[in-house]
C-alpha cells in the first residue's frame, strides 16, 4: 500500500499537525519508503498466533480504594498542575473560545 | 591529588566512604569538566549547584557517621527525558522547552535517595526518536572519539542517549541515566566505548519519564564499566506502584553476585545475526568475544532466532503507533509550547502548536503511527506487527532452552559521521538491527566495549539474557570486559 498527498494530508489532520505544502510533498515519498519496507511483515505466517499484549507476563494491580492513596498522584494539586500551563485563569486551563 | 574525573562510580563511592577525598571535591572536578566541554553539546542544562548540594549532604552524613547510600558522593548526568523537579525537562524538543516539572521521576528520585547528585540534564534525540542525536532541538551532540585517519570528521555519539554516552566517554560524568526503546542505551554506548544495560522491561519505573513507546521504554545506567553499571542499576531499579507495568520483585544484590567465571554457562550465537556483507571489523570483534567467553569457561552453542529480520519492520510499526498515541498529550493546553495564530480556534491551535513544536523525525513517526492505527489499516499493520512480536518473543524463549545468554554485536558499524545518514531515515533505522529484537521481547541486554576497529573507533558487543536474569548478562559482560582490556582512553580535543 502506498500513500498519496491527499492521504498524508488526511493523516496529518487526524494527528493535528499542520503541514505546509512543501513539508507535505516531502513527507509523501519518505512515508512511502518506510511503509514499503514494513510491508515485508506480510510474508510472515502468523496463523494461530495471538498479538502480543505484554512482553513480561504481569497482572494489572488495583490501587487501594482510598482518596489520595498516593498524595503525589491524588487530588488537591491544582496549582502544581496549572504551574506549566501556557494560559491559566481562575484555577482553570485557558483555551480559545470554542462555542460557535 | 590524582584527577578525580578519571574515577568511576565504584571508585568514587569507595573513596568518599574511606575519606580519601570528599564528595565536594569530586563534584567540583566534574562540574569543571562539564563547564569546559561546551563543544560536545552533551548537556542541555548544567546544574553545578545541584551537584554541589548533594555532595555537601554526603560529606555531612559521613562526618556524622551515617550510611552514604549505594551512590553516595557520585555525581551523575540525567538524560533530559526524566522529570526533575524545578529543572527544565525538555525531551530535547521545542514543544517542552521551558517545561519545569513540579515532581520528580521515580528513577531520578531513587538515585538522589541513594546519594547521587545531578551535574545536569543531558542532550538526546528529540523525544528519544533517533540513533545519532541529530534530531535534538538543542543541536547535535558530538562524539568525543575521532577517526585515526586525520580527517577530523565530527562523529555521531549514537542515540537516543547521545548526550549520556558522550558525557561518560569524555569524563564529564562517571555515569549517566539512559533510556532504551529500541537500542537507545546500547547503540550510543557502543559508539563511544562505554558500557550500558537495559534491564528487563518493568525493572525500572517509567513514572516521570517522558513517554515514547510505553511497551518498550526502559531506563538503565550508562557508565565506564560493568561494575559501575551494576551499582547504578541497583539504585535505579525497584517496584513502583505508580507504573502499572512495574515488576513487583525485589532488586537482587547484583554487585555481590558479579563473577566473570563462565564455567557451566552456555553462550548462544544467533546464526541470523551473521548477515551478508557484515562489516569485517564487527565480525572480527564478535569472533573475539566468542573466544573470550570460551576462555572464561563457557560452552558456545549456535542458536536460531528465525524471525530476526522482521524485528526492525515490526518495531517501526509498533513504536510509532505508541508514539502517536503518547504524543497526543502535547496540545498547547496543559504545558509546553502554545502557538495561537490570530483568530484561531482550538483545533487550529492544536495543529499550529504541534507543527511548531515537533521536529521532522517526530512528525514523521506520529504520521506513520496515525496511519497504521487508522480505520481500515489497523489489522494489516498494527495487529500483524504485534503477532510478529509474539513470534520474536517465542524465538528467544526457544533459544534460551539451549543457552543461558546470547552474544552478538551491538551495532552493524562503528560511529558514523554527523550528517551521513540524516537524509535517509531508513538507513538510520537499520543501525538498530541487532538491538531491537531484545527490546521487542522485553529482555535485559547490555553493550560492552570490545576494542577498536581499523579507524580507531570503539566497537561494542551485546549480551542478551533471559527475562529477570540481569545477573547472567552482567557476569558475561564482566568476562568480556576483563578479556578485552579496553581502556577507553581518548585524546581530548574539546
Amino acid at each position: 500500500m502506498s500513500v498519496d498527498t491527499e492521504t498524508v494530508a488526511k493523516i496529518a489532520a487526524l494527528a493535528r499537525i499542520k503541514l505546509g505544502e512543501d513539508e507535505l510533498a516531502g513527507m509523501v515519498p519518505e512515508l512511502n519508503a518506510i511503509l514499503g519496507w514494513v510491508e515485508q511483515l506480510g510474508e510472515v505466517d502468523v496463523t494461530g498466533i495471538e498479538p502480543m499484549t505484554a512482553v513480561i507476563e504481569n497482572t494489572l494491580r488495583l490501587r487501594a480504594d482510598a482518596i489520595n492513596a498516593d498524595p503525589l498522584t491524588g487530588g488537591d494539586r491544582r496549582d502544581d498542575i496549572l504551574a506549566n500551563a501556557p494560559v491559566a485563569e481562575h484555577g482553570f486551563f485557558g483555551v480559545p473560545k470554542v462555542i460557535e | 591529588m590524582a584527577d578525580l574525573t578519571e574515577l568511576g562510580v565504584a571508585a568514587i563511592r569507595d573513596g568518599v566512604a574511606n575519606g580519601d577525598f570528599s564528595a565536594v571535591e569530586v563534584a567540583e572536578a566534574f562540574n569543571a569538566n562539564v563547564a569546559a566541554a561546551g563543544e560536545l553539546n552533551a548537556f542541555i542544562v548544567a546544574t553545578p549547584d545541584a551537584a554541589l548540594d548533594a555532595a555537601k549532604a554526603t560529606d555531612a552524613k559521613r562526618a556524622k557517621g551515617e550510611a552514604l547510600g549505594k551512590m553516595g558522593g557520585v555525581p551523575i548526568g540525567m538524560k533530559d527525558l526524566f522529570a526533575t523537579r524545578g529543572v527544565q525537562t525538555s525531551a530535547a524538543s521545542h514543544i517542552l522547552e521551558g517545561f519545569t516539572p513540579e515532581y520528580e521521576s521515580t528513577v531520578s528520585q531513587k538515585l538522589w535517595d541513594a546519594g547521587a547528585g545531578m551535574l545536569g540534564k543531558l542532550n538526546l534525540d528529540q523525544f528519544a526518536m533517533g540513533s545519532s542525536n541529530e534530531t535534538s532541538h538543542f543541536g547535535n551532540v558530538v562524539n568525543p572519539w575521532k577517526r585515526n585517519d586525520g580527517s577530523d570528521a565530527a562523529l555521531a555519539p549514537g542515540g537516543s542517549s547521545g548526550g549520556s554516552s558522550a558525557a561518560v566517554a569524555a569524563r564529564l560524568c562517571p555515569a549517566a541515566t539512559g533510556t532504551d526503546t529500541g537500542g537507545s542505551i546500547r547503540q550510543p554506548a557502543a559508539f563511544t566505548g562505554i558500557t550500558g544495560i537495559k534491564p528487563t522491561y518493568g525493572r525500572c519505573s517509567r513514572w516521570g519519564i517522558v513517554a515514547f513507546a510505553s511497551s518498550l521504554d526502559q531506563a538503565g545506567p550508562m557508565a565506564r564499566d560493568v561494575r559501575d553499571c551494576t551499582i547504578m542499576l541497583e539504585a535505579m531499579a525497584g517496584f513502583d506502584a505508580k507504573d502499572s507495568t512495574s515488576l513487583e520483585l525485589p532488586v537482587p544484590d547484583w554487585e555481590a553476585g558479579l563473577s566473570a567465571d563462565m564455567k557451566g554457562k552456555r553462550v548462544g550465537i544467533p546464526r541470523e545475526y551473521r548477515m551478508d556483507g557484515m562489516d569485517a571489523d564487527v565480525a572480527k570483534s564478535w569472533d573475539d568475544g566468542i573466544a573470550w567467553l570460551k576462555d572464561a569457561g563457557a560452552e558456545i552453542v549456535e542458536i536460531n532466532l528465525p524471525h530476526t529480520k522482521y524485528a526492525l519492520p515490526a518495531y517501526y510499526i509498533i513504536a510509532p503507533a505508541e508514539a502517536s498515541s503518547n504524543l497526543a498529550r502535547y496540545d498547547g493546553v496543559r504545558y509546553g509550547l502554545r502557538d495561537l495564530p490570530e483568530g484561531a480556534g482550538l483545533q487550529d491551535m492544536y495543529a499550529a502548536t504541534r507543527a511548531a513544536g515537533f521536529g521532522a523525525e517526530v512528525k514523521r513517526r506520529i504520521l506513520i503511527g496515525t496511519y497504521v492505527l487508522s480505520a481500515g489499516f489497523y489489522d494489516a499493520y498494527y495487529t500483524q506487527a504485534q503477532k510478529v512480536r509474539t513470534l520474536i518473543s517465542h524465538d528467544f524463549k526457544n533459544a534460551f532452552n539451549e543457552c543461558d545468554v546470547i552474544l552478538a554485536p551491538t551495532c552493524p558499524s562503528a560511529a558514523f559521521a554527523l550528517g551521513e545518514k540524516t537524509n535517509d531515515p531508513l538507513s538510520m533505522y537499520l543501525n538498530d538491527v541487532f538491538a531491537v529484537p531484545a527490546s521487542l521481547a522485553g529482555l535485559p541486554a547490555m553493550s560492552v566495549p570490545a576494542g577498536l576497529n581499523r579507524e580507531g573507533l570503539p566497537l561494542g558487543l551485546q549480551l542478551i539474557g533471559k527475562a529477570f536474569d540481569e545477573q547472567g548478562v552482567l557476569n558475561a559482560g564482566l568476562a568480556l570486559e576483563q578479556a578485552a582490556g579496553f581502556s577507553g582512553k581518548l585524546e581530548k580535543w574539546w
